[in-house]
């Protein structure tokens, strides 16, 4: 009950807050010092909730455990809207598990900030580096990392047609079978991309995918390791990283960027209020935004970052270059019942 | 011992049945009846709080819940036939025929029963996916056909229900094959000797004697079936179709719609009521004492030239049901991608490192899965033994109620009990939510009905001619409890005990709700991992789930103390 009313106070809150915020100051920027570090030893863990693929946000939490020994990091993944979920339900019987949260739905921290959950917290390199409309100008949160939810194929198992290059291509009778798709109800990523998606395309599209055959999985993870698999041909959606981290392991993948646009999530991360390990949290949470940790992201795990000094690896196609479709948090929140609804109508789960 | 002076000492003893009884009474009420009466307020609630049928007028006029409802029964019954049909032929050969092998093959069957059913349901997506799975792709290579041609499409409503019922069936397998066990040798002497000849007592006498252990085994089968999550969100989701349970989840994805999961769970309530109502209709009045002071041992029946045919189809089954998906978890877990082949060159112990030291959830979940199953099979193996006793013996008037209570979570899905709990125990008072209490209460309370259906229906079995005798001879209710009837009983219990501790390990549906950081389990992160597809990660802690849970049920049953070996002595005191 105490969902859905703050739900509706959440959509209130949205509409007045882009109405015109006060630009309500952001604390001071911190770095990382000696004394941070002292602290977040003795804290000894930081709790993660992260959307971020497994391996993707272990590997990260490992290089952190090297770099700061004396502080452990307890890595909690699941799909976005579980994150989200699993949070909610915390919070309401006043269980202070999490540290830092960070998921792929920024309609999510919309709903965080509203809900007073956040702890405000600048670290140094996302004041200086960061563009304005990549953090929250009360310094609650900021984007850890972005992704493009990308169509893509296995070139192997796709010789005898053409490849699809856009997004009506997809109905075409020739790939009926061949698809697989992950779901908006359950990623963050997909929410995102099926709002855009259904504002460009309109829903007639997704009707007619889905006579297509497609097969339905869960998260935006998922689409590519299907491919992988070779257990369908072609996504219709999905991590643009997943599929990078499979071209480097030499799967025969190909990602399409279709003329018309393709949709990008926002993830972002902040802290939580009464975290159980503060100063770890601080810590971890200034270490996330570091050039080094976002150069990671970006070489092992194929995450796009907002920091300037990250180099891309060669190969992969720079944002600048893709028309991206991109999403306004306080409209979607707003069509989520919607979708979830002409989902089901049109793809039976 | 058979001291008459001391006999008017005894009835003025105080009998303790009555304030056990209140004390159960008492504590399982409030195990059921809490989330149950949640369950009812919501589904009657408005979100501000108002009264509202709203939540059921939308239950039968919306398309969707009633499809899902539809084939949620129509799976559930297809999955109850399946496994009394593989169950009942097989449970006979190894507990009543000379079948070659017939101790290892009851040995397999347990495997495939200690399987959790969405482990069973991942490892038959690798053999039967459409166009990645083994049997495919082996099918067309052997035959030299084009990608778009299989023979199985596991993402199917028949493959659904072929996946169920094959990690099902050990349900009915389990109480039938002890059923078999148990059927006197000199009732089929007697008709034998009245000319009937061996298919005759089979059908005549032996079948019959079986019968409620047959129809208790389905009626669990279905339920199980019914109310499973896992391998219905493994498999019915990628085919575009929803069972009840999943679409009862689905209303759990935010916003969640609390009152119309609670109203979608009422219906499943009364299918429950139902089933249970028409098995006792069909058992009647029919008495079905098997075990009684004086029986002779079971007779072997000699198979002769249907040996290997029978040998054939043990076999078949135990390869769908045990071989074939170990052998799949093993290869994939073994080669970097789920669709590359086993070669010299792929071979990998990648996904082993990455479980055993980069995954950092590991341990933990092992030892919260292990530590939660021996807890929860220890309780309910008491507590549903104690209400076995005082309700079949009706030691106090009422006592029926305890056996109603003992069943009655049977009828709530895991998933809305975990709703239900979550509402009743994550509150300022209990602050249970996120320790591993509430997933205790939650076992606990699941797992109930099926020990005491079990227990209860041994008891069933006992003759209360020989509690009698010991009661006669002096010994108070609990002495003979404990020296005449739980050593009769101990098979039973043993059995029930391990049927919880497995049933933990295979539970998803209410665990998923109820996990948090710290008290993960091994369940919920294979079902996390499989929602990002890291198949690899998935079947090596699946494998190793299975050993650790396969030794634990091994050990129990080979426990001296437990009466190991399986034998039932009932010479003890």
């Amino acid at each position: 009950m105490t969902w859905k009313t703050t739900l509706a106070a959440t959509t209130i809150a949205v509409a007045l807050l882009s109405g015109g915020a006060a630009w309500a100051a952001a604390p001071a920027a911190y770095d990382i010092t000696p004394d941070l570090i002292a602290a977040a030893k003795k804290d000894g863990t930081v709790v993660w909730y992260t959307a971020t693929d497994l391996t993707v946000a272990e590997k990260l939490a490992a290089e952190f455990e090297a770099e700061y020994p004396g502080v452990k990091v307890q890595v909690e993944r699941s799909g976005s809207e579980r994150v989200f979920q699993r949070i909610g339900q915390e919070q309401m019987s006043g269980i202070h598990n999490a540290d830092i949260i960070e998921t792929s739905d920024a309609v999510n921290f919309i709903y965080f900030k509203q809900q007073g959950w956040l702890e405000p917290a600048v670290p140094k390199i996302v004041a200086d580096e960061w563009p304005d409309d990549q953090k929250d100008p009360d310094g609650q949160f900021a984007a850890y990392r972005a992704h493009l939810s990308v169509m893509a194929y296995r070139t192997d198992l796709l010789k005898d047609v053409e490849p699809p290059k856009t997004w009506e291509d997809l109905l075409k009778p020739e790939y009926k079978g061949r698809m697989v798709k992950a779901h908006p109800g359950y990623s963050g990523t997909i929410m995102t991309a099926t709002g855009v998606l259904s504002n460009l395309l309109g829903w007639e599209w997704f009707e007619k995918l889905g006579q297509q055959d497609v097969m339905q999985v869960q998260s935006s993870t998922e689409p590519p390791k299907k491919l992988a698999e070779g257990e369908r041909a072609i996504q219709v959606d999905g991590n643009e990283y997943n599929i990078f981290r499979l071209q480097d392991q030499g799967v025969p993948v190909q990602i399409v960027y279709p003329p018309e646009g393709t949709p990008i999530a926002i993830g972002n991360a902040g802290i939580l209020k009464d975290a159980p390990h503060p100063d770890a949290a601080k810590l971890y949470y200034a270490y996330l935004y570091s050039t080094k940790a976002q150069q990671l992201n970006s070489d092992f795990g194929g995450l796009r970052s907002f920091n300037p000094d990250v180099q891309e690896k060669e190969g992969r196609t720079p944002l600048s270059q893709i028309k991206l479709l991109e999403s306004d948090p306080s409209e979607l929140i707003k069509q989520v019942q919607t979708i979830k609804q002409k989902y089901e109508q049109y793809f039976g789960t | 011992m058979t001291d008459a002076v001391l006999m008017p000492e005894r009835v003025r003893r105080i009998d303790v049945s009555v304030p056990v009884f209140v004390l159960l009474a008492l504590g399982l009420g409030v195990l059921v009846i809490l989330p149950l009466f949640w369950l009812v307020w919501y589904s009657v609630h408005e979100d501000a709080g108002g009264f509202t049928l709203g939540n059921f007028v939308q239950l039968v006029t919306d398309d969707t819940m009633l499809r899902a409802y539809g084939i949620a029964i129509a799976m559930a019954a297809g999955v109850g036939v399946l496994s009394c049909l593989l169950a009942t032929p097989l449970a006979w050969l190894v507990a009543r025929t000379d079948l070659p092998g017939r101790r290892a093959i009851r040995a397999l069957v347990t495997a495939s029963f200690v399987t959790p059913p969405f482990l069973g349901a991942i490892a038959w997506e690798l053999l039967a996916a459409p166009n990645s799975g083994i049997i495919n792709v082996l099918y067309r290579t052997l035959f030299g056909l084009p990608r778009s041609d299989s023979l199985f499409n596991i993402y199917t409503f028949p493959g659904l229900v072929f996946v169920i019922g094959c990690f099902t069936y050990p349900f009915v397998f389990t109480l039938v094959a002890n059923a078999f066990d148990r059927v006197p040798g000199d009732l089929e002497d007697a008709s034998a000797i009245l000319g009937g000849r061996a298919a005759t007592t089979l059908w005549r006498v032996t079948l019959p004697l079986v019968l409620p252990s047959m129809l208790a085994g389905t009626l669990i089968a279905v339920l199980q079936a019914l109310t499973m999550f896992g391998s219905p969100a493994i498999l019915a989701l990628p085919a575009g179709f929803h069972v009840i349970t999943t679409k009862i989840w689905s209303l759990f994805q935010f916003p969640p719609q609390l009152g119309l999961a609670a109203a979608a769970a009422m219906p499943l309530l009364v299918i429950t009521v139902l089933l249970l109502r028409g098995q006792k209709a069909i058992l009647g009045r029919r008495g079905y004492t098997v075990l009684g002071g004086k029986s002779g041992a079971p007779r072997i029946v000699a198979l002769g030239a249907w040996r290997w045919p029978a040998f054939a189809f043990a076999l078949f089954v135990l390869c769908l049901t045990v071989i074939f998906p170990y052998l799949a978890l093993l290869k994939t877990a073994l080669v970097p991608n789920a669709g590359d082949a086993l070669t010299p060159s792929t071979i990998t112990l990648s996904h082993f490192h990455f479980v055993l030291f980069d995954f950092s959830a590991t341990r933990l979940a092992l030892y919260n899965t292990f530590v939660l199953g021996f807890l929860s099979a220890t309780t309910v193996a008491v507590v549903a033994m104690i209400v076995a006793y005082i309700a079949t013996r009706k030691l106090v008037r009422g006592a029926g109620i305890l056996g109603m209570l003992a069943t009655a979570p049977v009828a709530i899905p895991g998933i809305v009990l975990g709703v239900g709990l979550f509402l009743s125990y994550a509150n300022p008072t209990f602050q249970l939510y996120g320790t591993i209490w509430i997933l205790l209460i939650a076992f606990v309370t699941i797992e109930l009905p099926a020990g005491y259906q079990q227990i209860s229906s041994a008891f069933h079995g006992v003759h209360p001619e020989l509690e009698e005798a010991s009661r006669i001879l002096g010994a108070s209710r609990l002495k003979t409890l404990w020296l005449i009837t739980s050593p009769m009983l101990r098979t039973s219990v043993v059995a029930a005990w391990c049927f919880v501790f497995v049933g933990t390990i295979r539970e998803l549906s209410a665990t998923i709700l109820l996990t948090t950081a710290n008290t993960k389990l091994v369940s919920v992160i294979i079902y996390d991992l499989n929602e990002s597809g890291d198949m690899g990660a998935i079947c090596v802690l699946g494998l190793i789930l299975l050993v650790v849970s396969f030794l634990v049920v091994f050990a129990v049953n080979r426990m001296p103390v437990l009466g190991g070996g399986g034998s039932v002595s009932t010479t003890r005191g």
